[in-house]
């Protein structure tokens, strides 16, 4: 921008002025584009919805797939030689993990926990983790949390192995890293709801596919922060380890890896928290342990008992989060407590082992089942008492039904049939804009073609539908979002009390959220913006504070001695130098949205939801993948659209 | 410690793959990592998500685990993964199915992997309802051919300007898009996406006395709360069963009644002893089926509770089960 004004000259036509700023010169050049092409794709085509000339039917061949890996399952060489191995590799390990924990007992398994959280990360991490056990024995939920624990702990010890193998890849090599970073942004954007069915096909339901699901899912965040680390070794070490003749493999092992730690030990943490929000979504495809628990009370409408069930998950979360994360943003990492006294350390983890399995022995297996606690019926009376008060009948506002109708018709219906009326090209004319604007050309592409496919694929319909769901659950996010995070940065003690709701709603199972918004909006989109709203809120309201925080002092300090009032100082100085947080916010607010949207088809959201929620429920592969690739393409077209910071990297 | 941790991770999982697997891995053989854990004897039963489904098992549960001393493992999926999965032994037994003729052929008659176990002793029936107190005040609309007369009432800001048809969850068998568009109604069908949904929605509608359609079946315990009257489809005939068959597009009549079944997966029918026999032997009423679900689904009472407070009052309906 500052680049344009200099170069402004006296005798400048007011087209040249225009010409002069980048992103004007974008839009002229894509409006010249459109207007060369769309007449001609008009005329051929229409200018409706996606013309059906495009489209492609995949229905025939993916049904055939679909025959053929059912009737093949169990007796061709690739499942019989490969997938099998896997699947047996996975239930193995769990098993094994499984034995472990119930051999230990619940004295020995929250003990241990407990010693090693201490050990990793300082007492207070040691307490909470023997509260949180303790608790999850008290909810009376002791034997499904261990089978989720052991889950959790195979995916991942899979899910950091795979990503770390790939990080270092991508970290060596600047080729790898091209080809594998538009993967795993695209995997980031990806709701996993999308691909449990071609994992559920290959594998049929179980241990073994949610395993599987769990790894996608929780790999690419430890690949590319792994990648980074060792991206962003400082030269100047580096080039003093050559000086002194180190070669690649040493240079990798002392100089690279260890410079690394932070990253990696972020990504550990990060793997973690991604592989524990998948432990509900799984349990649609046979997982078990404490997500199945959640499932099947929300099939009974009893939110009582899924809360009973989701707590547990929210503490493994907290417990597994304090003792790996936490450590990585301190000065000093894991490895540098070691090497003081071997010996005595060893002594100290041999007799500390030995405490918590005598711990375990005596206690016996399983929680004793007269120290349990029920909260599922007075949680179910608030809820009910929530319902019968706010469902309809508030005087002046009418109530939450009114609320759903009137959002329905007032917002996503327009906002639906706007999106859908728009012509094809002018809706991938649209993309593109809003894509370079912010990004590059390369951007631009991506999310221009994504959107393509969308069309080919014959899905163009109920992708707008989602389009349009996912648009204005945003809007109401953001604007939320900002509200209670200037809230937050204005006031610590807001702050202080907002962070511990945020941690909680953060790991809270989407799932959860799903049936009390039925109650309070009925059957149909507006629930399902409802649960996207809660469940992405936290996120923005967390990134917009952390910009809001971050603005230099000396800037706030000067803007206040200019005698601006607060809210000038929020529009003129905060803002404005807070903004790539807020883009980060508008991006993370659109990938968490679209995921719940596409669960939303569970509570009548409809569009691509639906059809991912019917393929998995009736094994149709060839609906369930389309609708399923379709949300991928959807998620990476809103990704590219909304991702900035990248373009400037590129640039 | 770092970077041997990095190698030696998957340099044991391929060892692993090479020490367990010279041979073939067959999954049809790998059973839950769960199961028999600790020295116990585990059944491992489907759950749908239906309520009705849950009471058949929550029963079993409690007899083979208190009667037989079995270790029970439940897994929810839907109707035609969890076919799958029986075929594969990831679960023992499904203990209500309500007719899935190509997963029948499929694995019944062709694979021979799952066997039939009987029936259930509850006959299942799927339709279309409307509320008791919507019937009374307008008997007519239990005719079909009157049903368009109502469409207006029946919106819904989901309905796009027609009457609104509920529908639930998309795993169950539904022929709701064809019958609208055959018998020409003024309907759109709007899917809740889950029973749960369709159920909160419902409930929400009786206690408001609004007035609505929608897509059910018996036994179901609703009705107990929700007393609804089911509209009058046209009669359900062989020919048309022949014609949607063939193509399901075409289907104008109503759903059948249908006796619900149990199956087993065929090794553990073999071998599975005493808890295979009991869950052959296993036979109720729709009346007892009720009660459970009922106390499961109202009452908000632990399906072990509800099993437990069941044989207490019928000893006589499972001893014949058990002996």
């Amino acid at each position: 921008m500052s680049t344009a004004g200099t170069t402004v000259t006296p005798h400048i036509t007011p087209l040249q002025a225009v010409w002069h700023r980048p992103a004007a010169r974008k839009l002229l050049l894509l409006a010249a584009v459109t207007a060369a092409v769309a007449p001609f794709a008009a005329a051929r085509w229409g200018s409706g919805a996606w013309p059906h000339a495009l489209t492609v039917d995949l229905t025939g061949p993916l049904g055939r797939a679909n025959d053929w890996i059912i009737d093949n399952r169990d007796s061709h060489w690739l499942f019989l030689y490969f997938f099998g191995h896997i699947s047996n590799a996975i239930v193995v390990s769990v098993r094994a993990v499984y034995v472990v924990l119930l051999a230990l007992g619940w004295a020995g398994v929250t003990a241990g926990a407990a010693l090693l959280s201490w050990r990793l990360a300082g007492v207070r991490a040691g307490v909470t983790a023997l509260a949180s056990f303790a608790v999850c024995g008290l909810l009376g939920m002791w034997v499904p949390t261990m089978r989720t624990l052991a889950l959790m702990i195979v995916a991942v010890a899979a899910s950091v192995a795979v990503g770390a193998l790939l990080g270092l890849a991508a970290g060596l090599s600047d080729r790898t890293f091209r080809a594998l970073r538009p993967v795993l942004d695209t995997m980031q954007a990806l709701p996993a709801f999308a691909y449990l069915l071609p994992v559920v096909l290959v594998f049929g339901i179980g241990v073994a596919p949610a395993v599987l699901a769990t790894v996608v899912y929780a790999a690419p965040p430890m690949a590319r922060l792994t990648a980074l680390g060792l991206r962003g070794t400082d030269k100047g070490v580096l080039e003093a380890v050559d000086s002194l003749g180190a070669t690649a493999r040493q240079r990798l092992l002392t100089a690279r890896l260890p410079l690394a730690r932070r990253e990696l030990l972020l990504g550990v943490n990060q793997s973690i928290m991604m592989a524990l929000s998948m432990a509900v979504i799984a349990s649609v495809i046979g997982a078990d342990g404490l997500g199945d628990r959640v499932y099947q009370a929300l099939s009974t409408v009893d939110v009582g008992t899924a809360l009973t069930a989701g707590i547990p998950i929210v503490l493994l979360a907290i417990v597994l989060d304090r003792s790996v994360g936490r450590r990585s943003a301190g000065r000093n990492g894991w490895a540098q407590s070691h090497p003081p006294g071997r010996t005595r350390t060893v002594t100290t983890w041999v007799v500390s082992i030995a405490a918590v399995v005598a711990a375990g022995r005596l206690a016996g297996t399983s929680w004793p089942s007269t120290w349990t606690l029920q909260i599922a019926a007075p949680v179910n009376r608030a809820k009910d008492w929530m319902v019968d008060h706010l469902y309809s009948g508030i005087p002046g506002i009418g109530g939450t039904a009114d609320a759903a109708a009137h959002y329905t018709a007032w917002v996503l219906d327009p906002l639906r049939s706007g999106l859908q009326a728009l012509p094809w090209w002018g809706a991938l004319a649209l993309v593109a804009a809003l894509a370079w604007l912010i990004g590059t050309w390369r951007t631009a592409l991506t999310a221009t073609l994504s959107l393509a496919a969308i069309g080919v694929l014959g899905r163009w319909e109920p992708a707008m539908d989602t389009l349009s769901q996912v648009l204005a659950a945003v809007v109401v996010t953001l604007l939320l979002g900002v509200l209670v995070a200037v809230a937050a940065a204005r006031s610590d003690r807001v702050e202080r009390l907002l962070r511990p709701v945020l941690d909680v709603f953060q790991t809270m199972p989407q799932f959860v959220y799903l049936i009390p918004v039925v109650a309070l909006f009925g059957v149909g989109r507006a629930p399902a913006a409802a649960a996207a709203i809660v469940y992405a809120l936290p996120a923005v309201v967390r990134i917009v504070g952390q910009g809001l925080r971050q603005v230099d002092p000396a800037a706030m300090e000067s803007a206040r001695s200019l005698g601006a009032t607060g809210g000038q100082q929020l529009r003129q100085v905060q803002f404005p130098l807070a903004r790539p947080q807020l883009l980060l916010a508008v991006n993370q607010a659109v990938v968490l949205v679209l995921s719940v949207v596409i669960i939303g088809g569970l509570v009548g959201g409809g569009a691509l939801g639906y059809e991912v929620v019917f393929g998995l429920a009736q094994g149709d592969l060839a609906t369930g993948l389309m609708a399923g690739t379709a949300i991928a393409c959807l998620g990476l077209m809103l990704d590219r659209v909304t991702q900035p910071v990248k373009a400037k990297e590129a640039n | 410690m770092k970077r041997k941790a990095l190698i030696a991770l998957p340099a044991t999982a391929l060892l692993a793959a090479v020490a367990t697997g010279c041979g073939a891995a067959d999954m049809t053989k790998q059973a839950s990592p769960y199961a028999n854990a600790a020295g116990a004897k585990t059944v491992t039963l489907s759950v749908q998500s239906w309520v009705g489904a849950r009471a058949d098992a929550a029963v079993a549960q409690y007899l083979l685990e208190h009667e037989l001393g079995y270790r029970v493992d439940t897994v929810q999926v839907d109707e035609v993964p969890a076919w799958d999965a029986l075929s594969q032994g990831r679960v023992d037994a499904i203990l209500e199915d309500w007719g899935h003729p190509d997963q029948e052929k499929r694995y019944v008659r062709d694979k021979r992997t799952i066997t039939d176990g009987g029936d259930l002793g509850v006959t299942g029936h799927i339709g279309w309802w409307v509320p008791k107190y919507f019937a009374d005040a307008h008997p007519d609309v239990l005719d079909w051919r009157n049903l368009n007369k109502y469409a207006a009432q029946l919106k819904s800001s989901e309905s796009g300007g027609k009457g609104q048809l509920l529908d639930g969850s998309p795993s169950y068998v539904t022929n709701d898009k064809a019958l609208v568009k055959n018998l020409k109604l003024d309907y759109q069908v709007v899917f809740a996406g889950s029973e749960a949904a369709q159920i909160t929605q419902i409930k929400q509608f009786a206690k408001e006395k609004k007035p609505f359609l929608t897509y059910w079946y018996e036994p179901q315990w609703l009705f107990n709360e929700v007393p609804m009257v089911e509209v009058k489809l046209p009669e359900y005939t062989d020919a048309c069963a022949a014609k949607g068959a063939k193509d399901p597009s075409t289907i104008d009549c109503a759903y059948p009644t249908t006796p619900l079944k149990k199956y087993l997966n065929a090794d553990f029918a073999k071998k599975g002893g005493k808890a295979a026999r009991f869950l052959k032997d296993f036979h109720w009423t729709k009346a007892d089926q009720n009660e459970v679900a009922q106390m499961i689904a109202e009452d908000k009472l632990a399906p072990e509770e509800a099993a437990k407070r069941w044989v207490e009052r019928h000893p006589d309906t499972w001893k014949k089960w058990v002996g």
